[in-house]
């Protein structure tokens, strides 16, 4: 602080005049993180949307021509693909952080985040694996 | 403007550089410096060159030189650094833009206003309030390794509000408590000794504390000193939110934080 | 300052992205390739999620997601310098997520 003398202190005047530096609306394109960031965020819109797509097709349950066609709509599946690339990345932001949030003590040391994650990464393979399964265990067969 | 020599070199280096004089009633603009090019120079020896050979108008803030009093915090080519630790050489031949820390209002040239920063930090509480009262006759506080460990990362903080110019949320809501002040009040609810913070969780569990945060991470990408702020406040949010839940649990409702030790 | 009731939709926000995070990828290329290329019958897909267990994981796989929407969105806005409405925003983003949870619960459980 030893360049201006007239620095105030916090018991120091307030200076009259500040130069306030506004937020850019697009700041998050300025830093490659940032634009990461928004895209992990704007994953959200993706994956609230296919929430609503699993609502339409609940709605259909007793509806067995309704419930094929809207399967069957070029819309949705098109929307369906967008969607799936954030739905992805959506999973690889997700437990990526998992750590940070997760942290489990052993003693003095921090139980290592990759881990964490790592468990994590399993646990979706399995999951999704077993999804496929279970989907498919009404057998197109029978 | 000079130009340059110096003994052993005659490369130079151009830094564009933030002015803003309030007295004068003009608005900031920038102004570029020519500089001798050393490979062992950072961007505060540059400035320091600046203010000696060539503008003695030119205000910032240093003092230690080595990464240690936080003081020296500016906006490099957009990336809050230390400018005692950021070397010329990693831009070299690159002309380097200097600005004032992102976010905070300018008082003159490269100098920022901290003094909400300072009020943040009283605000959360960021000293050892004891858990319980002990007369000196009976000596320290013990601690164990495995209790130092759950804390000591935060303890590494030199203030040097690099954070706060990396935090969108901060650039959006100058009020938000901010990474360093959440990782300060962590600091001290994780320390054994301490009892603070049910005291602490007033501000730091409040809309303007660790809920505006939204994880974007970069306070912690551009920590000089390894804190990992983000990670405190995701750590905090379990706490205030198993504290929030206990809550109901509690016959009478009262919200007690056992900082999650 | 008021300790804040962010708690509450914090841990919807947090189950929900876990249950997207965990399930949607699986489920996005079951109904969007698997039913469409022929590898599972419309039906008996159909068949599957009407199963009791389905049924419950599905109020699920609708409800929390939905919550991470509101949750998530919600900051978007305040990121993209939109500072004002901040009530109203909260009522129609999260009422979103319950009302959908409702009728989902209807569609499904009743
Ligand atoms: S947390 Fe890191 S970046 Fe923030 S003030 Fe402390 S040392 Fe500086
Ligand atoms: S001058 Fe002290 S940290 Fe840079």
């Amino acid at each position: 602080m030893d360049n201006d003398s007239s620095t105030p202190t916090a018991a120091g005047p307030v200076p009259a005049k500040q130069h306030i530096r506004k937020m850019p609306v697009n700041w998050w394109l300025k830093k490659p993180a940032y634009l990461r960031y928004m895209v992990r965020e704007i994953t959200c819109l993706f994956v609230g949307g296919y929430a609503m797509f699993l609502l339409m097709l609940a709605a259909r349950l007793d509806k067995p021509e309704a419930f094929e066609t809207l399967l069957a709509s070029p819309l949705a599946i098109g929307l369906q693909w967008v969607a799936l690339p954030f739905a992805i990345y959506h999973s690889v932001t997700w437990f990526n952080l998992t750590p940070k949030v997760l942290v489990i003590w052993r003693g003095e040391d921090k139980l290592p985040g990759f881990l964490i994650a790592g468990a994590h990464y399993a646990g979706w393979l399995a999951v999704s694996a077993g999804l496929v399964y279970f989907a498919m265990s009404g057998g197109t067969d029978g | 403007m000079a130009t340059t020599d110096t003994q052993s070199s005659t490369k130079t280096m151009k830094l564009e550089v933030f002015r803003f004089l309030p007295d004068e009633g003009e608005p900031p603009s920038f102004q570029v410096y020519e500089v001798p090019y050393r490979d062992d120079w950072v961007v505060l020896d540059a400035l320091n060159y600046i203010k000696d050979e060539i503008d003695g108008t030119l205000s910032y803030r240093w003092s230690c030189r080595m990464g240690v009093c936080g003081s020296c915090g500016m906006m490099v080519n957009g990336e809050p650094k230390l400018t005692c630790s950021a070397f010329l050489r990693d831009y070299y031949p690159q002309q380097i833009k200097v600005e004032p820390l992102s976010y905070f209002p300018v008082i003159r040239d490269l100098i920022i206003n901290m003094d909400h920063f300072i009020d943040k930090m009283g605000e959360v509480k960021t000293w050892l309030i004891p858990a319980e009262d002990k007369p000196i006759e009976d000596g320290e506080y013990l601690q164990t390794p495995a209790q130092l460990a759950k804390y000591k990362q935060f303890t590494m903080c030199i203030n040097c509000m690099l954070c706060y110019s990396a935090c969108p949320v901060f650039g959006q809501n100058p009020d938000f408590i901010g990474p360093a002040a959440i990782a300060l009040g962590q600091r001290y609810n994780l320390d054994s000794r301490d009892g603070g913070a049910d005291e602490r969780a007033d501000v730091l569990f409040s809309d303007e504390g660790i809920w505006e945060c939204t994880f974007v991470g970069e306070c912690s990408e551009v920590c000089p000193k390894n804190v990992d702020p983000a990670g405190a406040i995701q750590m905090a949010k379990v706490t205030a939110t198993n504290d929030w839940f206990k809550s109901f649990l509690m016959p009478g409702g009262r919200k007690k934080s056992g900082g999650n030790k | 300052m008021a300790r804040s009731n962010e708690p509450a939709f914090w841990s919807l926000f947090s189950a929900g992205g876990m249950v997207a995070a965990f399930l949607f990828p699986a489920a996005i290329f079951i109904t969007a390739y698997m039913v469409p290329a022929g590898k599972i019958e419309a039906d008996n897909l159909r068949m599957v999620m009407s199963h009791p267990i389905s049924r419950l994981l599905l109020v699920a796989m609708i409800s929390l997601p939905l919550f991470h929407w509101a949750h998530r969105f919600r900051f978007v806005l305040v990121d993209l310098g939109i500072k004002g409405f901040k009530l109203p925003i909260a009522i129609l983003f999260y009422g979103t997520a319950v009302g959908s949870t409702i009728c989902a619960a209807y569609l499904l459980l009743v």
